[in-house]
């Protein structure tokens, strides 16, 4: 038995069993970890929220205006200039919704006080990142915001606003 | 068949059957008993007479358990009038206050035994830790103690989002908010946490499967282990007194048998934490309040009770610091604990040594000056992401103010083992205390200092909030 001193030069048929259980064990565990994860996914139902949603005509929404479309859960924005925003109501700090304060101009949120002007950039912290959007499309004349697909964004841009 | 003796009628063959024999009457026949019964054999036949002190475990692992078996019992009749499902959840809740008998008691059982069961927990994990009794070969029970504490702590989560109401709510949307900071993979775990983007019917789904079935099942896994490793590890550390430490002298001890020295204290122990708990539940309602809205945040919208201090850090820090590195640092010491601090000498003496005990005085002391200071002063003066404002708010609201806060306490404890002459141990102590001080002024300030905006208000000056 002179091998015994000499391991790892080949593999014996124990240690050849042994690598073996051990792959197939671990695939097979890899395998129910991943059943599981993908049994968790969620669920997306045809809803009023995740679906695209037509929330009306161009000339609902004057210029400099800001509506809640609490179904949505989103903001409608109407800039000076005439050009649309979606933007999600859920704060980026911790995911309070983030009333409109009309006599300030501002979002503030209740939860820890994050503030943010009405294109969603952040005035106050703790949040980190301006509000989320949403895609929006002006078909035939209709506002049309996709709530399945939010968009985080780190700055405001003009490149981010419809224009009808 | 002998006519002298009648044949026993059914009835009494089947009492004969289920009740005991005679209670005995000498040590053997009492340590019998213990080996014979189910439950009683949890436990050895005889006990060092000391560890029946109150004044060394306080009962509170016991306690622990009392509370998890009210919670099975109170948990499972709640299930007869709930369904998990929104917003049927709520009207359930409210069915089960004012039409269900004694409905409203049940809830308050669970609710009030749920909260202390926390409290209970974290003081059997101070015990254990003051008196060293997780030094070997006790290291495996404190790291399923730690895994237990943190199951209760999400099976407490898990329960606040069932009764569906505003509290409810936005507690469950702020605190699973704080999971998606996790780098890379935050947004795709709150996502699946969740069932979707936001705190929904699917995650009341989730949320109940979680508490009535997979974390119930793991805690009473792991607490028959826990009990197993008890005596494996040669039954509970024994107490010492500081002089017989200090001495070397081995102590005395009797050995008493568990019947009825144990069976009895733990008996009435039980049943007056029965009695506390029942009247309090009578007494005090558990909170409910409107049904969700996901509309509209309360202000302010607080988590549940036992996050607060959490809370608290995010305000002052950046969430990635505030909300995980620091916690996760926090964990990840407490799990090492029984790896770094192994002197056997003197488990079993509360806070180590007389040094020990004037360091815990002193941590305890300065940290309740320190904390609350800083929190003034980061309210109030310090302002981060102000002065350094292109930088980002990681590094000025995250690393920065964690560097200011590291700086005193490497220094103090420093001063600790300079001045002081503090040993490995005496140090490990010096600093758990003023980190858990800080934690529970932290809580504290949380859940009693912040109101409307987060703001810092004096407790009786708190103006009501908006829902
Ligand atoms: C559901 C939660 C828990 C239950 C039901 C429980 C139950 C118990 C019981 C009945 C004992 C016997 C002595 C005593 O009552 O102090 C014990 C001892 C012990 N527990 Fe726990 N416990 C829990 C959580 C924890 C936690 C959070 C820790 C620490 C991280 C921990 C660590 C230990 C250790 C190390 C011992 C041995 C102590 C000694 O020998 O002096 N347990 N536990
Ligand atoms: S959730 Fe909006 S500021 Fe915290």
């Amino acid at each position: 038995m002179s091998e015994v001193n000499t391991p790892n030069q080949n593999l014996t048929r124990r240690d050849f069993l042994k690598l073996t259980w051990a792959v197939f064990g671990g695939l097979a565990l890899l395998e129910t970890t991943g059943i599981f994860l993908a049994y968790l996914q969620p669920r997306l139902a045809d809803g009023e929220f995740g679906s695209i949603l037509n929330v009306g005509t161009v000339d609902k929404f004057p210029p400099n205006s800001v509506t809640h479309i609490t179904n949505g859960r989103f903001y409608i924005v109407r800039l000076g200039d005439g050009g649309f925003l979606a933007i999600y109501h859920r704060c980026t700090h911790l995911g309070c919704t983030v009333p409109w304060d009309e006599t300030q101009q501002k979002f503030i949120c209740p939860c820890h006080s994050s503030e943010f002007d009405r294109q969603g950039t952040v005035k106050n912290p703790p949040a980190p990142r301006p509000l989320d959007l949403f895609p929006v499309s002006i078909v035939d004349g209709n506002v049309m915001v996709n709530t399945g697909a939010p968009i985080q964004r780190q700055t405001y841009e003009t490149a981010q606003v419809v224009y009808p | 068949m002998n006519d002298d003796i009648p044949e026993p009628s059914i009835l009494d063959r089947m009492r004969n059957r289920l009740t005991p024999d005679e209670l005995p009457t000498d040590d053997r026949g009492r340590m019998r008993m213990v080996v014979d019964s189910l439950v009683l054999h949890l436990h050895p036949t005889k006990i060092p007479d000391r560890t029946l002190r109150w004044t060394y475990t306080w009962g509170l692992g016991g306690l622990a358990a009392v509370l998890m078996t009210i919670l099975a019992f109170t948990g499972v009749i709640l299930l007869n009038n709930y369904t998990p499902s929104a917003p049927q959840a709520y009207l359930d809740i409210l069915k089960l206050n004012d039409n269900v008998w004694f409905g409203e008691l049940i809830r308050n059982l669970h609710h009030w035994s749920a909260n202390l069961l926390i409290i209970i927990a974290v003081l059997h994990l101070i015990r254990v830790f003051v008196t060293g009794a997780y030094r070997p070969p006790r290291e495996l029970n404190w790291l399923l103690g730690v895994a237990m504490l943190l199951l209760v702590l999400g099976a407490n989560f898990t329960g606040y989002l069932l009764p569906w109401d505003q509290l409810a709510y936005w507690a469950i949307t702020v605190g699973t908010g704080i999971i998606s900071y996790i780098p890379l993979i935050g947004n795709w775990l709150t996502r699946l946490i969740l069932g979707g983007p936001e705190v929904s019917g699917n995650t009341l789904l989730n949320f109940y499967s979680m508490h009535i079935a997979i974390i119930p099942l793991i805690i009473f896994g792991l607490m028959s282990y826990h009990f197993w490793r008890v005596r494996k590890d040669g039954g509970l550390s024994i107490p010492k007194s500081l002089e017989e430490s200090e001495t070397g002298v081995e102590p005395k001890m009797e050995r008493l048998t568990t019947i009825p020295n144990l069976v009895q204290k733990e008996l009435l122990y039980t049943l007056v934490w029965i009695a506390v708990i029942l009247v309090f539940a009578m007494l005090v309602q558990a909170p409910l309040e409107g049904i969700a809205n996901p509309d509209i945040s309360p202000n302010p919208a607080k988590a549940p009770w036992y996050f607060m201090g959490l809370q608290e850090m995010l305000l002052h820090f950046h969430p990635l610091v505030g909300a995980i590195i620091l916690p996760g640092l926090a964990i990840t010491g407490i799990i090492l604990l029984p790896f770094l601090d192994i002197n056997p000498k003197n488990v079993g003496v509360y806070f180590r040594s007389r040094r020990g005990r004037a360091l815990v005085l002193l941590a305890a002391g300065l940290s309740l000056i320190a904390t609350p200071a800083w929190v003034l002063m980061d309210e109030y003066l310090l302002n981060w992401n102000g002065w350094l404002p292109t930088w980002p708010s990681l590094i000025s609201n995250g690393l920065i103010p964690l560097a200011v806060i590291s700086l005193p306490l490497i220094l103090l404890d420093d001063w600790v083992r300079k001045s002081f002459h503090a040993d490995t141990e005496e140090r490990v102590l010096f600093i758990a205390s003023f980190l858990f001080t800080a934690f529970v002024v932290l809580t504290i300030i949380g859940i009693f200092f912040r109101g409307p905006g987060m703001a810092l208000y004096l407790p009786w000056n708190m103006p009501a909030s908006s829902h």
